[in-house]
């Protein structure tokens, strides 16, 4: 089980969680399971076709996981995931 | 046995090599070697050896190791006359030092000798007395708090993050202070934006920080640009900037900001905060990411919203908006290791700093490599931009999956 990891503009999708447990080997999968156990996630993190989003960033272990091999990255026991979208205050 | 002023010269000539100006000239340019000039400070602003670091010969045994930390480093001491120089070098020998040696005839010999030389920044007595902090901080000195009174930062926003900021960056003696903001003072303002004061309420934010700004510090020239950052003025405002630090709470802006500082090749600091929560860091162009590598697209409004629409705890931009003046002040003074290629975000709640690794995009349409090329060659490649508060790739309203933008307004 992964640890993911929600700012405050997403806890409202996952019931003021700072943080849940999550299964899945993959990024891919860990973001699914998210979104079918929270479907209020959907929107926010996917497009239309199921793909990230631009605007929201996902780290793995404070890496883009753009740059890794985005959602099929592999996640292990006890990686950490974070969801990270803009902010815009100033 | 008491021993004479001759004496003690003699066997610190024996002891301590001598090397002629010109020699030391040769050394010099070649590198590898530490000048330093152990005159008075007086003798030192009337002109020194380029390069050479000033360590008066009073304070010899207290800041050696600051200036040269490693002792088997070569040294070369200067004076006056070449007499001083030879008493600091058994100093040195004494602690350790292995490779000193002293410039026969002092700066006189340099002079005469027609090499070059320069003069030491100038700072007023009052100036001395105000950034005495800062003079004693090696990295600083007298030539960074120099280099700071003649450097320029660009503030957009004077509200939550740029009033803490610009109070710092003008007590730190920056010498031009730019704020753009096209906004009033509102007293719900006065909860976070500490430039601000009560019984400014209604009247112009840039005019209200200026007011606060040189009452601080006198030093500091501000300049008020007292309107909205557009695609059509971004050029003109930015132009002559060191370092931009954004502010803003609008995402059009932001990205109207992001590709003009990355082809003017300006830094800019960035900070967002929201409630508890923030993020920063620096855009170095073309070293790190820029602001379209980390965000290609804005989130849709009701994902991002503003202080005004979802609070902010006043502290939270209070401490991120230092920490862009510190990025500020080290990109300005060129000195440590600043955010680029980092996110950092920070939470309040938990007092917890978190570090993310951020990359250049590749394909980013404003900085990558073939982004550059393609504006140098004056055909930029296509951008989404904001048309209309819609984020499209494309002037026409019916191209093709353009994102809703958040609405636009400055900082409530």
């Amino acid at each position: 089980m992964s640890t993911v990891k929600f700012p405050a503009v997403l806890r409202a999708n996952v019931g003021g969680a700072r943080e849940v447990e999550a299964d899945g080997d993959t990024i891919g999968e860990v973001i699914d399971g998210l979104v079918s156990t929270y479907p209020a996630l959907k929107d926010q993190l996917l497009t239309a076709e199921g793909e990230l989003n631009r605007f929201v960033n996902v780290y793995l272990n404070g890496q883009d996981v753009r740059y890794l091999d985005g959602r099929a990255t592999a996640v292990d026991d006890r990686d950490e995931v974070r969801l990270l979208p803009a902010m815009a205050g100033g | 046995m008491p021993k004479t002023y001759a004496e003690l010269l003699r066997a610190a000539r024996g002891r301590i090599r001598e090397v002629s100006a010109a020699e030391t000239d040769a050394l010099r340019q070649r590198g590898n070697v530490a000048v330093i000039d152990v005159r008075e400070a007086s003798e030192w602003d009337q002109g020194h050896v380029p390069g050479a670091t000033h360590v008066s010969k009073s304070y010899l045994e207290q800041q050696i190791e600051a200036a040269v930390p490693d002792r088997t480093t070569p040294v070369i001491l200067y004076c006056a006359g070449g007499i001083r120089s030879l008493f600091a070098g058994e100093t040195l020998a004494e602690m350790g030092y292995s490779d000193v040696a002293s410039m026969a005839g002092g700066f006189q010999a340099w002079k005469s000798n027609g090499l070059d030389w320069t003069t030491p920044p100038k700072l007023t007595e009052t100036q001395k007395q105000r950034y005495s902090r800062h003079l004693l901080i090696p990295e600083v000195g007298t030539e960074g708090q120099s280099s700071l009174l003649g450097s320029k930062t660009l503030l957009i926003g004077a509200g939550g993050l740029g009033s803490p900021a610009a109070l710092y960056l003008a007590a730190a003696g920056v010498g031009t202070i730019g704020i753009i903001d096209f906004d009033v003072v509102d007293l719900s303002n006065l909860q976070r934006q500490v430039i601000h004061t009560s019984d400014r309420v209604g009247e112009k934010k840039v005019e209200s920080a200026r007011k606060t700004l040189t009452a601080l510090n006198p030093d500091v020239t501000v300049v008020a640009h007292e309107e909205m950052l557009v695609a059509e003025n971004v050029d003109r405002i930015i132009a002559g900037y060191d370092v931009i630090l954004d502010g803003t709470d609008t995402f059009e802006t932001r990205y109207i900001l992001n590709d003009a500082a990355v082809a003017a090749g300006i830094p800019v600091v960035h900070a967002s905060v929201f409630r508890f929560e923030g993020q920063l860091t620096t855009f170095v162009p073309y070293e790190g990411p820029c602001y379209r590598c980390l965000y290609p697209t804005p989130p849709p409004p009701e994902l991002a919203p503003g202080c005004s629409v979802a609070g902010v705890l006043g502290v939270v931009p209070g401490i991120m908006g230092l920490l862009q003046a510190n990025e500020v002040l080290k990109v300005l003074l060129g000195i440590g290791e600043t955010l680029a290629g980092r996110l950092l975000l920070f939470d309040a709640l938990e007092t917890e700093f978190t570090e993310l690794k951020l990359r250049r995009d590749p394909k980013c349409p404003v900085c990558s490599d073939e982004a550059k090329a393609a504006r140098e060659a004056g055909h930029p490649l296509p951008a989404q931009q904001f048309t209309d508060g819609v984020f499209t790739l494309n002037a026409n309203p019916a191209a093709p999956t353009p994102l809703t933008a958040t609405p636009l307004g400055g900082a409530r």
